[in-house]
């Protein structure tokens, strides 16, 4: 059924920061070793070994100048390395505008899924996705998409320790978290209140579920000070003039 | 966006097709037209092989043609599946219609009743298949209010054109059809116009900064997740020249508006052999003008998703 949940029990989802990322794609290739074997497998590759290399990915990192930003001072710039992946959206296009009932959300855990034998490979919701989220496999004929790994989440043969996403277990910078974003005293609720998460592209009212953390104003106290003017008296001033002889 | 040949025919040749049912419909009801049986055999089989062949060709780029019926399931939220819906259940009058017109020999009655419910049935379709693109809200061009009233009226001039020199190929009187496809032209032509004003003003409240979260100055993309283009850039990330872009516009000014008018104001003033040529002129000429006017739909089309490539 491609209607949406009025309210899902719980809205598991991503948080992510943009300010301790740094663009190391580990996220990107565990997303890719795990779901290849998981829920949506295979993720092909077409040509992997060069010539137009092609395939399924559910993790990609952009990196970015940010010039003049409010959060850059004194007009400066910074990189900021930007993880895009499926939001699992409230009101998400993509299960909607599926003809044949392929892509849902699910009301446990509002994660969105695609059934793959129901899917025909028509594209449309990967064109109602503002995100980019979903990409179509051409050698099997069907969208796919991040499953939130859930089989790793409920999965009671790992450690509960590792029981959450590949990308989120693997990240070195503690950049990625994962929790119910429908609580709002979960640690990732808490964290996203904190540091004023922010929803991407608000206005298209998909309001999506990942929160996205921006970088940290700079200190600007930690910035290196300029070096005093040397005094030109006193012993310092004596000093000067003995060193530039 | 990508301009997939088979969209493009379908949306080309079941807009003609649906135009010219509910033409015949209409016409046929309010007794307009002589229940002819060549007619109604060449002109609904006309009709009925354009719709077909552009669903078909519609099913043609699925990964998966064979789940197809699947398609039918999803009405309640689903344009597309609204569409296919619509276009399975007004094959049923247009079917009673054919058969009581080629085969009964009569246009009234049970039949005129089918032929009104057919022209409904393929105005419908024809507006869910508008609904499809402009309910889509990370492509602007397509999500304003153009984009359906755009795909009513071309339907309805394209079937138009047809059934004007149907008509005249037959030798019936052709003067209402004459007018009706004249003023389709005009209309189409200024929603045209109109449309591709719009969307050149147009300036989309979706930025990079609202897309990344990152607020104030400017955003550079400076590397990509990838090397070569991936699904996303193929599918959604199609870029057309804007010196292309303004030849193609040209060409469809001329083939899909000006030479049919102009051609079927001749068809309308001079009428016998003289007027049978001029108005298939009018359809050979809008053939290769709307091909391209629908191509041009999706290559001018601009997916929010490109801005995370900087475009």
């Amino acid at each position: 059924m491609t209607s949406l949940p009025q309210e899902t029990e719980r809205k598991l989802g991503l948080v992510i920061d943009l300010d301790s990322c740094v663009g190391c794609q580990a996220c990107v290739t565990s997303c890719k070793e795990w779901n290849t074997g998981g829920h949506m497998a295979p993720l092909t590759d077409v040509k992997p070994y060069g010539g137009g290399v092609d395939g399924v990915w559910f993790n990609r990192v952009h990196t970015y100048e940010h010039v003049g930003g409010e959060r850059a001072d004194n007009g400066g710039s910074r990189t900021v390395h930007f993880p895009r992946s499926c939001l699992h959206c409230e009101n998400a296009a993509c299960v909607t505008v599926c003809p044949t009932g392929a892509s849902y959300k699910r009301s446990s855990d509002g994660i969105v899924l695609v059934d793959e034998d129901r899917c025909i490979g028509c594209e449309l919701c990967s064109w109602a996705c503002p995100y980019g989220a979903r990409e179509f496999d051409t050698q099997v004929g069907v969208m796919k998409k991040c499953t939130l790994c859930i089989d790793r989440i409920y999965n009671d043969n790992l450690d509960e320790a590792d029981r959450v996403p590949a990308c989120v277990a693997a990240c070195p910078t503690s950049a990625r978290h994962f929790g119910d974003l429908g609580d709002p005293a979960s640690p990732v609720s808490q964290l996203v209140a904190e540091r004023d998460g922010v929803d991407l592209m608000p206005e298209m009212g998909y309001r999506p579920t990942n929160k996205y953390l921006p970088p940290r104003a700079r200190n600007v106290e930690a910035e290196m000070p300029m070096l005093e003017p040397v005094a030109a008296s006193g012993f310092l001033g004596w000093v000067d003039k003995v060193l530039s002889r | 966006m990508h301009p997939a040949l088979s969209v493009i025919f379908f949306t080309t040749a079941t807009g003609a097709g649906y135009g010219l049912l509910a033409l015949l419909g209409v016409a046929t009801a309010f007794g307009a037209i002589a229940p002819e049986r060549g007619l109604g055999f060449v002109g609904l089989g006309l009709a009925l092989a354009l719709i077909t062949a552009g669903l078909l060709s519609s099913t043609l780029h699925l990964g998966h043609p064979e789940r197809a019926w699947r398609a039918l399931s999803q009405w309640r939220s689903s344009w597309l599946s609204r569409e296919g819906v619509m276009s399975v259940l007004t094959y049923i009058p247009a079917a009673i219609f054919g058969i009581g017109w080629v085969f009964l020999g009569r246009i009234d009655g049970f039949v005129a009743a089918a032929g009104v419910a057919a022209a409904l049935g393929a105005a419908v379709t024809v507006f869910t298949t508008g609904m499809i693109y402009a309910s889509l809200k990370p492509i602007a061009q397509w999500h304003s209010r153009f984009t359906v009233p755009g795909y009513l009226i071309f339907a309805l001039m394209t079937g138009a054109v047809l059934l004007n020199a149907l008509l005249r190929l037959f030798g019936e009187a052709a003067q209402a059809a004459g007018i009706v496809a004249a003023l389709a032209i005009a209309v189409g032509w200024g929603w045209k116009i109109a449309t591709w004003r719009y969307n050149d003003a147009l300036s989309s409240e979706t930025t990079l900064n609202s897309a990344t979260g990152l607020s104030g100055g400017e955003i550079r993309s400076i590397e990509w997740p990838h090397t070569e283009e991936n699904y996303v850039l193929k599918e959604m990330g199609y870029r057309i020249a804007r010196k292309h872009a303004a030849k193609l516009r040209l060409f469809v000014h001329i083939f899909a508006f000006a030479l049919p008018i102009v051609a079927t104001l001749i068809a309308l003033a001079t009428g016998g052999v003289i007027g049978t040529f001029a108005a298939i002129v009018a359809v050979l000429a809008q053939a290769p003008g709307m091909l391209i006017e629908r191509w041009l739909f999706f290559a001018e089309a601009k997916h929010a998703v490109t801005l995370y490539y900087g475009r």
